[in-house]
């Protein structure tokens, strides 16, 4: 356990060296250390500490326990292997269209979670599958989306930057960065309206933090107070540039000025779920929160950015190294004996399988229907009618 | 008439091309007499006129998100390194700042080169050029203006690229007195184009086909050129119907109007506005008033799409010879679809299929 400590450390100090302009992404190694067990399977972990704007942040020390982790492992690594066979899908044309991955910043939905429940609201632009699993999406709706089929969950109008889920309150899933904000806004008063006890929450990246209308729904909640909790994804970098070329100021927990705000170690799925949680119960009595998720993605922007143009290959794999939130609960749920090392890496193969077949499942739906061309344009459809033209079926495919 | 419509091709020095997209290729012409050409593709011909209103104009900015690395399409490649970061920077991830900005750089005489990453994101500007940079001289009574100005932003559809990343706004920037819309159809045009629309005095909005970036390749004069702004361009003469388009639509019609001859013996003429704020009607016209036919496509939904305009004014100018209704095959009134592009698109074989109809009225 020391060695793995002081490893971590030692790779901590060297990836320091790695780091040039982005001062902030590396320097924070997790801080959790294996604590002494209260009962069989519940434990208190130490997380990095939060940085509060005009609040008191949170304790760092989090409860949780055997079943609760294993829970997160398990969603991280599905949510994992999804983003990967997501990226295969796409190299091999089957899926098209525009990809934006998140693999790496899986602690994020997941942390989130387990505050929050399915009646609080949840809206996010278009880096949206992990959220969409973790908002109880199926692996196998998720693919048919990705693949255009009629059991995606969009029926396959959506693809992969509009995921939906209604029964699960998660509004998208949307194409312009920073539109999200005023909806959010706008979720957070219809909770308030109906005095419900919930909660909507709006996720945006560093990118969209300098969108005017981000600010505008700023405003509004917090002159109507309302229960929003604003989440900047903080993966340091919007499309190619890097956050400190496109924000004076990149304390983004600290931007909504007169909203109190929190900053949150994103690569931890407890420190979220803490911060999280500490949110919840915030905005519920005081108005919006700003929280900042400081998190990472592997992957380019999308599926045509190599994502190496405008970071080095030692950063990405330093923070694999020191940060990985699978990896981080992996460690937590062996240092303190609530599993094998082996049977982990067992039930990593066993959910990739699943996710393949889940794929396999999802390649043998139909695709829509061709009248769903003009469904759903307004309440009542066009009542249009296509006449072919060509010889041939017009072949639906991406 | 037929000498007015040929006034159109003089601008740009016969040169022999191909255009690799849908496998196309016009009848060889002799070879540039002004200037040596290369063979390069749209993306870079961009980059060239970028490159050379830098070099000439030391008060020219090019601006926009990521243009620092050379862009998502690349188009701004090696100009940081050449020109420094004083005149070619990132700009935060808004647009409706990016465009304020340079109106207000443009208005103490600037020559700001915005970039707007995609056109499907240009809504949040829209405001800005609406309501600032089309009146600016106007309501100053033209103590100032911003027509230092030039909007760039790729559009049209890529075969997968959904919602937000195939849209075509022309329809909504052609309504605004006050400020210029041009639709590039080709390398050689978007040079000469662009170039055109950077010294313009007027606010430009300069539409790129994405498409076309990487795929349409021709012999493209080297050096600095100009095209004239409202001038259009008859790509290929006929004698039956007029078919009128712009942008990257412009090869499916001519791609039609080849199909047109082998199967039906039909004989279009093909016609790219390029400018469509201010058009030339008077090309069209005269095109119209030898064929008596009028189809006009687009990518962008067919109601209120600049067809509309067109259809409408030449209607009024050519109503007694016309032999049988204006035509328009363009998108659908829907969203621009995912799994339905292939359908929704207004294809060669829609508009074949049109034609054959407009001659058998």
């Amino acid at each position: 356990m020391a060695l793995l400590r002081g490893g971590r450390q030692k790779v901590c100090q060297l990836f320091k060296s790695h780091v040039t302009r982005q001062s902030s992404v590396g320097q924070r190694c997790f801080s959790a250390e294996p604590a002494p067990k209260e009962s069989d399977d519940s434990i208190t972990v130490t997380v990095n500490p939060f940085k509060g704007h005009r609040l008191e942040p949170p304790s760092r020390d989090v409860q949780t326990n055997k079943k609760e982790l294993l829970d997160m492992f398990e969603t991280m690594v599905r949510m994992r292997r999804t983003e990967i066979a997501a990226d295969l899908l796409y190299k091999q044309k089957l899926a098209r269209g525009f990809l934006h991955l998140a693999d790496g910043q899986e602690a994020v939905p997941v942390g989130i979670e387990a505050a929050l429940d399915f009646k609080d609201s949840m809206i996010q632009s278009y880096r949206d599958h992990c959220t969409f699993l973790g908002r109880g999406g199926s692996v196998k709706e998720l693919f048919a989306e990705l693949l255009g089929k009629k059991d995606g969950c969009a029926r396959g109008l959506g693809g992969s930057m509009h995921m939906y889920k209604r029964e699960h309150n998660f509004f998208g899933g949307i194409g312009i960065v920073g539109e999200q904000c005023p909806l959010g806004a706008g979720l957070a008063f219809a909770h308030k309206y109906r005095n419900d006890g919930h909660v909507a929450m709006t996720l945006y990246g560093d990118g969209a933090a300098n969108q005017g209308q981000l600010y505008e729904a700023f405003n509004m909640a917090a002159i109507w107070e309302l229960p929003c909790i604003f989440v900047c994804e903080n993966n340091h970098y919007g499309m190619g540039t890097a956050e400190r070329r496109a924000s004076k100021s990149a304390a983004f927990y600290t931007r909504g000025d007169y909203v109190p705000g929190m900053w949150i170690d994103g690569m931890d799925c407890l420190a979220v779920k803490q911060g999280v949680a500490f949110a919840k119960q915030f905005v519920l009595k005081n108005g919006p929160i700003v929280l900042e998720m400081d998190t990472y993605r592997y992957h380019g922007h999308s599926i045509s950015d190599p994502g190496s143009t405008y970071r080095t290959r030692d950063e990405i794999s330093g923070i694999r190294r020191a940060r990985d939130p699978i990896e981080h609960v992996k460690t937590l749920l062996t240092e303190n004996n609530f599993a094998e090392g082996s049977d982990l890496k067992k039930r990593e193969k066993q959910i990739k399988r699943e996710v393949e077949a889940d794929i396999e499942a999802a390649k043998d739906c139909e695709f829509p229907p061709i009248e769903d061309l003009w469904n759903n344009i307004y309440k009542d459809g066009l009542k249009a009618k296509l006449r072919p033209i060509e010889i041939s079926k017009p072949k639906i495919q991406l | 008439m037929i000498s007015r419509c040929s006034r159109g091709l003089s601008e740009l020095s016969r040169h022999s091309c191909s255009l690799i997209l849908r496998g196309l290729s016009t009848a060889a012409a002799a070879s540039s007499e002004k200037s040596e050409t290369s063979r390069i593709n749209l993306c870079t011909a961009v980059n060239e006129a970028l490159a050379i209103a830098l070099e000439n104009n030391r008060k020219a900015l090019v601006f926009g998100e990521d243009v620092s690395f050379g862009g998502v399409f690349r188009c701004t490649a090696g100009l940081l390194q050449r020109f420094g970061k004083e005149r070619v920077f990132n700009t935060p991830l808004s647009e409706q700042g990016i465009v304020g900005f340079g109106i207000g750089a443009a208005s103490l005489g600037c020559t700001a080169i915005a970039e707007i990453q995609f056109a499907d994101y240009i809504y949040p500007a829209f405001d800005q050029i609406v309501n600032e940079a089309s009146k600016y001289r106007y309501r100053s009574g033209g103590e100032f203006n911003c027509g230092g100005l030039t909007v760039r932003a790729p559009y049209g559809a890529v075969g997968h690229g959904g919602h937000y990343h195939s849209q075509s706004p022309e329809g909504f920037f052609t309504h605004v007195p006050g400020i210029k819309v041009v639709m590039a159809g080709g390398p050689a045009d978007a040079k000469g184009l662009l170039l055109s629309a950077i010294q313009d005095p007027d606010p430009v909005i300069f539409f790129e086909p994405k498409m076309m970036y990487r795929t349409a390749v021709e012999e493209v004069p080297k050096g600095k050129y100009t095209i004239p702004l409202g001038k259009a361009k008859v790509k290929r003469e006929g004698t039956d119907i007029t078919l009128v388009g712009w942008g990257q639509q412009v090869a499916v019609l001519e791609k039609a109007a080849a199909l047109c001859l082998e199967r039906h013996d039909i004989s279009c003429e093909v016609i790219d506005l390029r400018t469509l704020l201010p058009w030339d009607v008077a090309a069209v016209e005269v095109s119209v008033n030898k064929t008596g036919r009028l189809l006009v496509s687009h990518e962008a939904p067919i109601t209120s799409g600049f067809g509309a305009e067109v259809t409408a004014t030449i209607t009024k100018r050519c109503f007694a010879r016309l032999e049988s209704p204006p035509l328009r095959i363009c998108g659908y009134d829907t969203p621009f679809p995912l799994v339905y592009e292939p359908v929704y698109m207004p294809t060669a074989q829609k508009i074949i299929d049109a034609v054959e109809h407009s001659l058998q009225y």
